[in-house]
């Protein structure tokens, strides 16, 4: 398979602090990849270097085979590239409805458009109804925002990432915050993500994260210690010295 | 696909838009007809207001649709108002549809230049660079006192009759109807305009402009955007007061003006243009009865009011209407 997300020998100091040091990253399509490590790690960092939000000292992000190293966030996500985030960013005021149709109408160039309203558009109408309806909120379509409830929010942020098409999808802790209840809802939802699409997990969860990576990268103190299958990640020594060790401890006790 | 009751609703909520839209206008013009009847004898004081409600208005759309807090938005209203008249006095376009169409060229210049400046910040700083740009311009306009006229004022505007056909008359009704007819056509313009998806990535905007980045969305692009319209209208406000008038001061390009312009839209409320019309009209005419009734405390008994609506009404007389009748029709549907 070619990569579609390659990430090449990043690195990052802040003043004279390496905060990724020769980070390396490739991902195909469909692949599903975890990416762990302990708090301080530099994950938030490495998510940042990829969605362009701060830029990196060295090393490029290729996207499709196009080099999106220096280009900006907004840049890459039209590109392709389309994080969700770790804390709900929705609009409190706005339905779920105009959420999505404002992402459809985003990704086809089509959100500066001035003398039409999006419901008389039936075409982005039918998409968002029916994207809505996959992940289960589509009774929600016409309530703002701010009065469902947080889970539902989540899978709306989900929804949201999935309006822009994207190729590569960052997911930063898809079920941080949700209540028992609704994580079974979320991880159905990302279960049934599109099977070309490449997602880069973020988790703390290691049960979410055992049952949804097909390949595991841990990261601590800014460096890639391991890359491989969740089978060998239990069993690998540095992991489980850098951050499952705790982990394991914990869940004995537990 | 859209099954037969989607479809049904998508239509039925157009219809239930335009229709509250339709409300709007018929209000705005039967109000008008009114104000024309009722009034005769201060036609002058009425055409303001709607001079001024259309600077409210376009202030409604950076502040209240884009959340950028600006205090120098008179700079947009008196480039239009500059624009009209200089266009009138030294360049002898005295044809009034044609000063209206240099009037919101200028806005939308002005719209431009103080958009760029100050969308560069956020928050107080944004609201200082917005008070700059208002003393900026206003010394600027006292400064070339050879095209402004400085403190003196630019008179010598004598607009034609509008196509040809209507005088501006003493009393002031031309420029009353003139007045009237330009704001329900800004206003029906603003609704589509808000209500569009550019309206809508506005909101998301204000909302949370991380969340737009995130959709691939600029929002830098946008809020300039909307800043040139937002000049455009206010410079169509600032060329109806100078067209009414016949005079252009200083005090349009004014500090004063710009918060005063700010009071209103808060009093009416932000974010749905009615509440800026409705700010606009129960300042100024209070305005208006109070210092007639009490000419030694009337800024003392508007700052009264001010203060209750802002502790009782924070939404605004518009917007705290609205949301109570929100509230009453999901208890009661």
């Amino acid at each position: 398979m070619t990569a579609i997300f390659d990430v090449r020998n990043l690195k990052k100091t802040f003043g004279g602090l390496v905060v990724t040091n020769d980070v390396s990253l490739s991902m195909a399509p469909g692949d599903r990849v975890a990416l762990i490590g302990p708090n301080g790690a530099g994950k938030t960092t490495f998510v940042n270097l990829v969605t362009g939000n701060i830029l990196p000292n060295a090393g490029s992000v290729m996207l499709c085979g196009e080099d999106v190293t220096r280009l900006g966030p907004t840049q890459r996500v039209r590109r392709g590239l389309v994080r969700s985030f770790q804390v709900t960013r929705l609009f409190p005021e706005m339905t779920p409805e105009e959420h999505v149709a404002l992402a459809i109408l985003q990704r086809e160039g089509r959100s500066g458009r001035m003398f039409a309203s999006h419901r008389a558009m039936p075409d982005v109408m039918q998409e968002g109804h029916a994207l809505l309806s996959r992940l289960g909120i589509a009774h929600l379509a016409r309530h703002r925002v701010s009065e469902i409830a947080y889970g539902q929010q989540r899978l709306l942020e989900l929804a949201l990432a999935l309006a822009l098409k994207p190729k590569v999808l960052l997911l930063d802790e898809p079920a941080a915050g949700v209540p028992q209840s609704d994580t079974a809802r979320i991880e159905q939802a990302i279960a049934d993500l599109p099977s070309d699409l490449a997602v880069l997990m973020i988790e703390h969860d290691m049960d979410l994260v055992f049952r949804f990576a097909k390949r595991v990268v841990v990261l601590a103190a800014g460096e890639i210690i391991f890359d491989g299958s969740p089978d060998a990640v239990t069993k690998d020594a540095r992991v489980r010295q850098a951050y499952l060790g705790s982990y394991a401890d914990a869940r004995s006790v537990a | 696909m859209l099954s037969g009751s989607d479809t049904l609703s998508v239509t039925g909520d157009r219809r239930a838009r335009l229709t509250r839209d339709a409300i709007g206008v018929l209000v705005i013009l039967a109000l008008g007809i009114a104000g024309y009847f009722l009034f005769p004898n201060n036609l002058a004081l009425l055409t303001r207001i709607t001079a001024i409600a259309l600077l409210v208005l376009s202030l409604d759309l950076v502040t209240g649709y884009c959340g950028v807090a600006t205090l120098g938005h008179a700079a947009l209203f008196g480039a239009g108002a500059y624009g009209a008249a200089i266009a009138a006095a030294h360049f002898g376009i005295a044809d009034p549809i044609a000063m209206l169409a240099v009037g919101i060229i200028a806005g939308s210049i002005a719209g431009l230049v103080s958009g760029v400046v100050v969308l560069r910040a956020h928050g107080l700083p944004q609201l200082v660079l917005s008070i700059a740009i208002i003393h900026l311009a206003h010394e600027a306009a006292n400064k070339a006192s050879g095209w402004t006229g400085g403190s003196d004022g630019l008179a010598g505007i004598m607009p034609d009759a509008v196509f040809g056909l209507w005088q501006f008359d003493l009393w002031g009704r031309t420029a009353y109807v003139f007045g009237i007819v330009l704001l329900i056509v800004v206003f029906v313009l603003l609704r589509q305009i808000v209500r569009s998806p550019f309206g809508m990535l506005c909101r998301g905007i204000r909302q949370d402009p991380v969340r737009i980045r995130a959709m691939g969305g600029s929002v830098h692009g946008t809020l300039v955007r909307m800043y040139i319209i937002s000049g455009a209208v206010a410079g169509a406000g600032g060329a109806l007061n100078a067209i009414s008038t016949q005079v252009v001061g200083l005090d349009s390009l004014s500090f004063t003006l710009s918060a005063e312009a700010m009071v209103m839209l808060v009093l009416g409320g932000t974010g749905s243009l009615y509440g800026a019309l409705i700010g606009t009209l129960a300042f100024l005419w209070f305005e208006d009865v109070v210092s007639a009734a009490n000419p030694f405390h009337w800024l003392t008994i508007v700052g009264a009011l001010l203060i209750a609506v802002v502790l009782f009404a924070p939404k605004g007389l518009y917007g705290s209407l609205a949301s109570y009748f929100e509230h009453r029709g999901r208890k009661n549907p």
